[in-house]
């Protein structure tokens, strides 16, 4: 009996057999790499389970960040108004400028610690990182690019014209598993890259951590001041609330009406995304319109200049009345002092965030 | 040997499976044996304006505040088809097979079919015009074929991507009343409601009740809903007739203004007939 079915078994394997020509699998794919979330910091708001990281994913994102093939001239890439330097932005830059020069409406945002941004841009237009890249490449006067036309481009890599010649098939299919291109996987390797720009690691962030003599007397004495005066709206280790604010700006002659652009709510109008304020100290010129070219401008304006605007936030009226916040001028000094402990080296130093060599700063 | 045994046992059923799945594979091309439990139903959207039929970039028409216009292009959105049964009963077409981009200048895009719809007779059609909201917000690998966000701007795309969201209907074209740099209108109508603050919520639920005539879904037959779909609706409301020479464009800048495009737009869709 056992005789029959064996053998039955076995002339079913035999005859299925040229059915299945699957190889073996294979084993190596892609490397996980482990994201690691900071001591002391929440849960991250992007959700890891629908992207992990590898380590090919990685790599496939930071050659999609910094090269230019994104544009339409293919020149401006991520990088080029998001500079590791200047924590991911256009240092020196009022109004960035994307493909033939052609200048934006508003400051570049940095880009770090997006793992817990609920929203993007400065005025939230995005919900979702994955959704981020779309808005550059397609903005006239960033990119002026069609994304399908970059999944075209990449699928006609390499370019022995390019700077490099990337072989961006491979690469896919070293991060996926095929080679195939599409809208997914290329949002998905750079949202991949943009999760590793994690900054922790900057003076305060040692004094935080129980190290009393990371920061001087002075920048304690900044410390103190900023959390009676700052961290209302710039909270918690990230240095933000995520929340949309009017903090007294004139609006200039475009009139920009910030968050009420994407709802058309009026109690919207002129507010705007309440930025981290982690490497501030390298961020500079300052507001979504690059207005100022200083922190101690920023301060001179939370104690000069904040405008009675209809929506301005109620926690920038005091209680005489006054607009804005009261320091004395060494208050501003011990303040610039604290903020610039914010600074954190090892990010914008690490090589793994780098430019591999096609990038361009414009 | 008893592990052998069961090791034996466990092939058997495998190998059993596998074959019993390639007979029933085989055996579905032939009725007698087993009972199909779909069939299915096209849906043909014939875009039309006013009782002509709508020709691109050719021929000029008037809307109801007497403004000439040419269409130069006209794109829209069905998602979340269904079905009803004289008895009440709906069939609701999967979520993720119920996405169309129906286009005047393409014509396959007009003609829709929906698979693996229940047998049976029925007696209305009901969809949506524009993306849904669940949809709006789902994750990157949830928008893919006409959902696929990298569609251009300049082109048929249809997504925004600096106010992410979808274009629900695109409507362009040239009047004589267009704008006065290049004589053209542009109304694109998204806004699904907002992610985390509430929008305006433009998307629209639209209604076809077949009357005295039946939709028969059948093993050998399926009907084809010809549906028209008259452009002249989008300017000439109920409430609101929209004119050109007030509204150029007519995009997420103004909410309220493309609030009455939709609730002009939700009246445009009318039965043919079905054959």
């Amino acid at each position: 009996m056992y005789r029959a079915i064996f053998l039955l078994v076995l002339s079913l394997f035999c005859c299925s057999a040229g059915d299945k020509n699957e190889p073996i699998p294979n084993k190596k794919g892609p490397k996980l790499l482990e994201w690691t979330k900071p001591k002391g910091f929440p849960e991250p708001v992007y959700d890891l389970s629908r992207n992990p990281l590898t380590q090919e994913g990685v790599l496939l994102g930071r050659f999609l960040f910094y090269d230019g093939i994104l544009s339409r001239t293919n020149l401006v890439g991520c990088g080029t108004c998001h500079q590791q330097a200047a924590a991911f932005t256009h240092h020196g830059h009022e109004l960035s400028h994307g493909v033939d020069d052609r200048l934006g409406v508003r400051n570049s945002p940095a880009i770090q610690n997006i793992a817990w941004s609920n929203s993007f841009f400065w005025d939230g237009g995005v919900h979702d990182l994955d959704l981020v890249p779309f808005n550059p490449i397609e903005n006239p006067v960033e990119m002026d690019e069609k994304a399908f036309n970059v999944l075209a481009k990449l699928r006609k890599t390499p370019n022995p014209n390019s700077k490099i010649p990337v072989d961006y098939p491979k690469m896919f299919k070293d991060a996926f598993g095929t080679d195939e291109i599409n809208s997914e996987r290329m949002m998905k390797a750079l949202s991949q890259f943009m999760m590793t720009m994690v900054s922790a690691n900057s003076k305060y962030d040692l004094y935080h951590s129980g190290e009393t003599n990371a920061l001087s007397t002075q920048e304690k004495k900044g410390l103190l001041l900023f959390e009676k005066n700052c961290s209302s709206c710039h909270q918690g280790v990230l240095f933000t609330d995520n929340s949309f604010r009017n903090n007294g700006l004139l609006p200039m002659r475009n009139n920009d009406r910030g968050r009420a652009g994407i709802t058309a709510n009026p109690a919207d109008e002129h507010k705007f995304k309440v930025p981290s304020l982690r490497n501030v100290g390298l961020t500079a010129p300052y507001m979504h319109d690059g207005r100022y070219h200083s922190l101690e401008e920023v301060l001179d304006h939370y104690t000069e200049s904040v405008q009675k605007l209809k929506t301005l936030d109620p926690v920038l009226i005091q209680a005489n009345g006054n607009t804005g916040i009261a320091l004395s001028q060494s208050d501003k000094a011990d303040l610039i002092a604290f903020l610039k402990t914010l600074s954190d080296d090892q990010f914008i130093k690490d090589t793994k965030l780098s430019d591999p060599g096609i990038g361009n700063s414009l | 040997m008893k592990s052998i045994h069961q090791y034996l046992v466990l092939a058997f059923t495998v190998c059993a499976v596998t074959l019993f799945s390639y007979s029933s594979g085989a055996a579905s091309s032939s009725a007698e044996t087993f009972v199909a439990t779909g069939g299915k139903i096209r849906i043909e959207f014939d875009n039309v304006v006013g009782n002509r039929n709508l020709v691109l970039n050719s021929v000029t028409y008037k809307n109801a505040s007497n403004e000439d216009f040419v269409i130069t292009k006209f794109n829209y959105f069905i998602s979340n088809v269904k079905f009803k049964k004289a008895d009440g009963s709906v069939y609701i077409v999967p979520q993720d097979s119920s996405y169309f981009l129906i286009k005047e200048d393409t014509k396959a895009s007009q003609h829709i079919t929906l698979n693996n719809v229940p047998l049976g007779d029925y007696v209305a059609a009901e969809f949506m015009v524009g993306v849904d909201s669940a949809r709006n917000t789902a994750p990157i690998e949830k928008r893919f074929g006409v959902l696929d966000p990298s569609g251009s701007m300049m082109d048929d795309g249809m997504y925004w991507a600096w106010n992410s969201g979808y274009i629900f209907t695109k409507l362009e074209g040239s009047s004589s009343k267009g704008n006065p740099v290049n004589g053209k209108f542009y109304y694109h109508i998204g806004l699904f409601g907002g992610y985390n603050q509430r929008t305006v919520n433009n998307t629209r639920v639209v209604k076809v009740a077949f009357g005295s005539v039946k939709a028969s879904v059948t093993t050998t037959s399926g009907p084809e809903v010809h549906l028209l779909v008259d452009v002249l609706k989008v300017f000439d409301g109920p409430g609101t007739n929209v004119s050109i020479a007030d509204y150029n464009s007519i995009m997420a800048g103004q909410p309220a203004k493309s609030q009455q495009v939709a609730d002009n737009y939700v009246n445009m869709f009318t039965l043919g007939h079905i054959h």
